[in-house]
């Protein structure tokens, strides 16, 4: 029994070019870019929303190369931390008078950088395709990562680089020094390059781009030079990763190396971009929003929350590799076609059999990571309310058997739901099929 | 051959491809006039294939020349090769596959039409390329799959997508590996009687297992046997020519023979 | 200059069977270095139960167990999707296993000690002591690596697994369970790397930071002597092997040097921050050096064949 019908391309919804839709969808997003710190007013919220705001570049720009280029880079985080270097020293120097350039364009400055690191090495990188790109990428950003240590001047040592992001006179009376100047500065400039970069992927060299993914031998033969094709893309990605990274540097007023050009920061971008779907265009903002939830919330909660996040990825890779905005997608396309209600008891089943489960499996996560982390602190804990004691055997047992029923039954409703699934599909071809023909 | 090398769309001059310590390709020479339609025939294993490898620039020549138009373009990288105007399609079917048919087809106009690495521009509004990739969707018959994913078309359909990205870019030279490989008979009826008018007036060199296919469609035939051309010339006289006979499965010319061809 | 080959061996170790998975089956095993990780922690743990040398067979076993298992539950599923989905389910892996491994045996480095056998000097040359256990590691490594290609071309296991590696659709068409091939070659990368783990880990530290440390090394090597070659990889671990650990014993820099020329420099020159880094800092960087020189002057590697 082939489980592969949740992933036959052309089961997602397909959106019909400029029609009022897609006017709403940008105004909508316009909107919610303007309304969101209003609504959650928390000074937590406003950190989190103004991170979501400069990674949504970074993971669009990341999934230029990913999702639309088929190249998979292991180093982006150096194009984005080159970009926070350069920008954040652009800002000492603007504040000491040497380089009058107000903050409003120190973006674009980190922009500027990224594309000037893209050119450089691009070149190399983009020489070779598939795995190899791969592992030059993670070649080049351990080169950079290595190099960080070397040039304390540039990089700041271990303390990193400091700077003030008040300085000069005011913009029409805005410092910047308010959190919430900072967020609107970076919800303007999420928006325009979010539109940027869907705009790319309408010119030419984007669809190319979409070719090369394809069948970059086929595009040699249609007259394109790939690797030149691949090389301008990374420029153009490498120049969106350095405005993230300009607006990180704002945002934080301060840089290190070893958080900014590491190989676990581009392994997050990758994870996230991953996460949110490669194959649509909002994909990445999905994982942006998923990136910092986790980072910021989960990591709160839980101190298993890189181990959730890897069977997270590892399941996603292996059952929806479209990523969340995949799943989002195929289900629009039912609900198109008015078969979504039918399928909704599926989902709750599957919804609550699968929490059981979960629920099981993190009791024992948790009460392993208890066990090895917070020894100092005695066999008790909590977990969601309750007081466990984790050296107990009662609680594995029951974290187990709960886990194992959990199990079973997701796995009866599973099946159901696959049945289910497959046959809404047959039904939506048909109804395809009948259309087309008339 | 006292002509002028110019006048040919396609030579090849002591041609030689060993891979390794193995020689496929042992001195092959061809010469094709402009608009000329050739099917290249052999057995399996004959370096057909590799022929058309080392023509479109896949492979380099280990020695020899392949001119195309009068210029050299053996040791061009394909990209090269395909804007001075050859153009080719594969055996196993290369398409854009997360592409729809429209798309495909436009991509293939692209270059041709000077937009190059351009990012300044939006894809609908270049009214020049979107009405040739009509043209062609017309032209191969696919205009009614205009929206469908190229991965989601039948086999059949799928070749013909493959024509209209070959034919696409205005090639006057046009390689054709197999185009009816796994086609059913009144499949390749059609799909030849497409590849006529579509090629229209450009050289054509198709490698062709199909006997039938090959005395419809070509104006000549090569005889490619061990990596040499043994024999080009009508296909009457390649019928009646004593080396071809016995080098190939005589059996096929007189099964073709008996059909009435 | 042993010390180098040594770690070059070591990392040869790595590499082959980074290669070998990569030419058997187009699969970039990001995890690689993660089951390196695992030998040397099951070996830690089964050296304190049984003994380092019943540790030495049974844990790269083990491990090579568990590869075969992510190879049967994970990899397969995901092959047909291509190969982005393969290299990043094994990059999944790779963090997946760094957890586990954290979670249990703790975030700092385990005493994972040599037996007695292998402590002390092996013998002394030129004052300098060559230890017992990087010997071992270099006798190991060629035994390995004897036995691999003697597997390989000699035995018909061997002819199997190359048959299926140029045509899968043939192989299994005569009658051959490719699938079960490729698991078993799979496992067997694995099992090789745990081995390098087994005898690596207790010469070198043992610790969670092990396998990213080595990890991009081995990729640099693996690219440098050139995709799918085996011998290529053998020549670039060694190069890089000796190189580094050459290089982290020199503590002179571009400025010291220049001043023994003769020529002024100080803090005033142009450049200082590049000529006052000495070759032991640079040390680090050198591989990845190595690597832009390799990619632009000869793209194909020292040795390459596969090209993808």
């Amino acid at each position: 029994m082939t489980t592969t019908t949740a992933s036959t391309p052309g089961s997602y919804y397909r959106f019909k070019p400029w029609n009022v839709g897609r006017l709403l969808v940008w105004s909508l997003f316009a909107l919610l870019l303007i309304v969101a710190p209003l609504l959650f007013t928390s000074s937590l919220a406003l950190t989190m929303l103004s991170q979501i705001g400069y990674l949504i570049i970074i993971c669009l720009s990341y999934n230029m190369l990913l999702g639309q280029g088929g190249m998979l880079s292991f180093g982006h985080a150096v194009y984005t931390g080159l970009g926070s270097f350069i920008a954040i020293h652009a800002m000492n120097l603007a504040g000491k008078g040497a380089l009058p350039i107000p903050l409003v364009f120190i973006p674009l400055v980190g922009g500027l950088a990224g594309m000037l690191f893209a050119v450089l090495l691009g070149y190399v990188t983009t020489k070779k395709a598939g795995t190899t790109f791969a592992m030059i990428t993670l070649g080049i950003g351990e080169l950079v990562a290595s190099m960080a240590l070397m040039f304390p001047e540039f990089f700041g040592g271990e303390g990193g680089i400091t700077t003030d992001r008040v300085y000069g006179g005011s913009f029409f009376g805005i410092t910047f020094g308010p959190a919430i100047q900072v967020y609107y500065l970076i919800a303007v400039y999420c928006f325009i390059c979010t539109a940027a970069m869907f705009a790319f992927t309408g010119t030419p060299l984007g669809r190319i781009l979409n070719a090369v993914r394809d069948n970059p031998e086929r595009v040699e033969f249609i007259g394109y030079n790939t690797q030149r094709v691949r090389y301008f893309a990374f420029i153009i990605a490498g120049f969106f990763a350095g405005i993230g990274g300009g607006l990180a540097a704002i945002n934080f007023e301060i840089i290190t190396a070893v958080d900014s050009v590491s190989i676990l920061r581009s392994g997050g971008y990758l994870l996230f971009t991953f996460l949110g779907g490669a194959t649509f265009f909002f994909g990445p903002i999905i994982g942006a929003v998923l990136l910092v939830f986790a980072s910021v919330l989960l990591s709160e909660l839980t101190k298993a929350w890189l181990l959730y996040l890897g069977l997270v990825f590892l399941f996603m890779v292996m059952y929806a590799p479209g990523g969340v905005a995949s799943l989002i997608m195929m289900n629009l396309r039912v609900a198109k076609y008015g078969k979504l209600r039918a399928l909704l008891p599926s989902y709750l089943g599957l919804a609550g059999t699968g929490l059981v489960a979960m629920l099981g499996a993190a009791c024992m996560v948790e009460m392993t990571y208890h066990l090895q982390l917070n020894a100092a602190l005695g066999p008790e804990m909590s977990f969601l309310g309750a007081t466990l004691n984790a050296k107990a055997l009662a609680s594995w047992f029951g974290s187990g058997f709960v886990l194992l029923t959990g199990l079973g039954l997701f796995e009866l409703c599973r099946r159901e739901y696959v049945r289910q699934w497959g046959r809404i599909q047959e039904e939506i071809e048909h109804e395809i099929k009948r259309g087309e023909a008339l | 051959m006292a002509q002028d090398a110019t006048t040919y769309s396609l030579e090849l001059r002591d041609l030689r491809k060993s891979f390794g310590k193995t020689e496929i390709i042992r001195g092959a020479n061809l010469a094709v006039k402009a608009g000329e339609r050739v099917a290249i025939i052999g057995p399996n294993g004959a370096g057909k294939s590799t022929l058309f490898n080392l023509i479109s620039g896949r492979f380099a020549p280990t020695s020899g020349e392949v001119l195309l138009h009068g210029q050299r373009i053996d040791g061009k990288k394909p990209f090269e090769i395909n804007r001075m105007g050859l153009s080719r399609s594969f055996q196993i079917t290369n398409i854009f596959p997360n592409l729809s048919v429209f798309e495909n087809l436009r991509c293939g106009v692209l270059w041709s039409m000077g937009y190059k690495y351009t990012f300044l521009r939006f894809l609908s509004g270049l009214h020049d390329a979107n009405e040739r990739a009509q043209q062609l969707m017309e032209m191969i018959k696919l205009e009614k799959k205009r929206d469908t994913l190229a991965v989601n078309l039948t086999y059949a359909e799928q070749r013909a997508l493959e024509i209209g990205i070959t034919i696409a870019g205005g090639a006057s030279c046009i390689l054709l590996d197999e185009p009816t490989a796994g086609m059913s008979r009144s499949e390749t009826a059609r799909f030849i009687h497409l590849i006529k008018e579509v090629t229209e007036g450009r050289t054509l060199l198709t490698v062709e297992h199909d006997m039938g296919v090959v005395f419809g469609l070509a104006d000549k035939i090569a005889v490619v046997v061990y990596g040499e051309v043994i024999a080009f010339d009508t296909p009457e006289n390649v019928r009646a020519n004593q080396r071809v006979q016995e080098a190939y499965l005589g059996s096929a010319i007189a099964d073709a023979q008996a059909e009435g061809h | 200059m042993l010390n180098g080959v040594s770690y070059g061996l070591l990392l040869f170790m790595l590499s082959s069977g980074l290669t070998l998975i990569f030419s058997m089956m187009g699969v970039l095993n990001f995890a690689h270095t993660s089951f390196y990780m695992l030998g040397a922690y099951f070996a830690y743990t089964l050296s304190g139960l049984v003994g380092f040398w019943p540790a030495l067979v049974i844990a790269p076993l083990l491990v090579g167990a568990m590869g075969a298992l992510f190879e049967r539950y994970s990899l397969r599923r995901v092959h047909k999707f291509g190969h982005v989905p393969e290299l990043l389910v094994t990059f999944g892996l790779s963090y997946l296993v760094l957890e586990v491994v954290q979670l249990v045996w703790g975030r700092s480095t385990v005493p994972y000690g040599l037996p007695e056998q292998l402590q002390g000097p092996l013998f002394t040359l030129f004052n300098t002591q060559f230890p017992k256990s990087r010997s071992f590691i270099m006798l190991v490594a060629l035994l390995m690596l004897l036995s691999v290609w003697l597997l390989l071309t000699r035995t018909r296991i061997g002819l199997v697994i190359q048959a299926a590696l140029k045509h899968p659709q043939m192989t299994e068409a005569l009658g051959h369970n490719v699938p079960r091939v490729f698991m078993l070659v799979f496992g067997g990368g694995c099992a090789l790397a745990g081995l390098a783990g087994v005898i690596g880990g207790n010469t070198y530290v043992t610790e969670p930071a092990m396998a990213a440390s080595v990890g991009s090394i081995i990729f640099v090597v693996v690219v440098v002597g050139g995709m799918g070659s085996l011998a290529g990889a053998f020549l670039a671990s060694l190069l890089i092997g000796v190189v580094q650990t050459f290089a982290v014993a020199i503590d002179e820099s571009l400025a010291s040097g220049l001043q023994a020329l003769g020529v002024m420099v100080s803090e005033e020159t142009f450049g200082w921050p590049v000529l006052k880094l000495t070759v032991s800092q640079v040390a680090p960087i050198l591989p990845y050096l190595f690597l832009v020189l390799i990619l632009i002057f000869r793209p194909k590697g020292l040795l390459g064949t596969r090209e993808d």
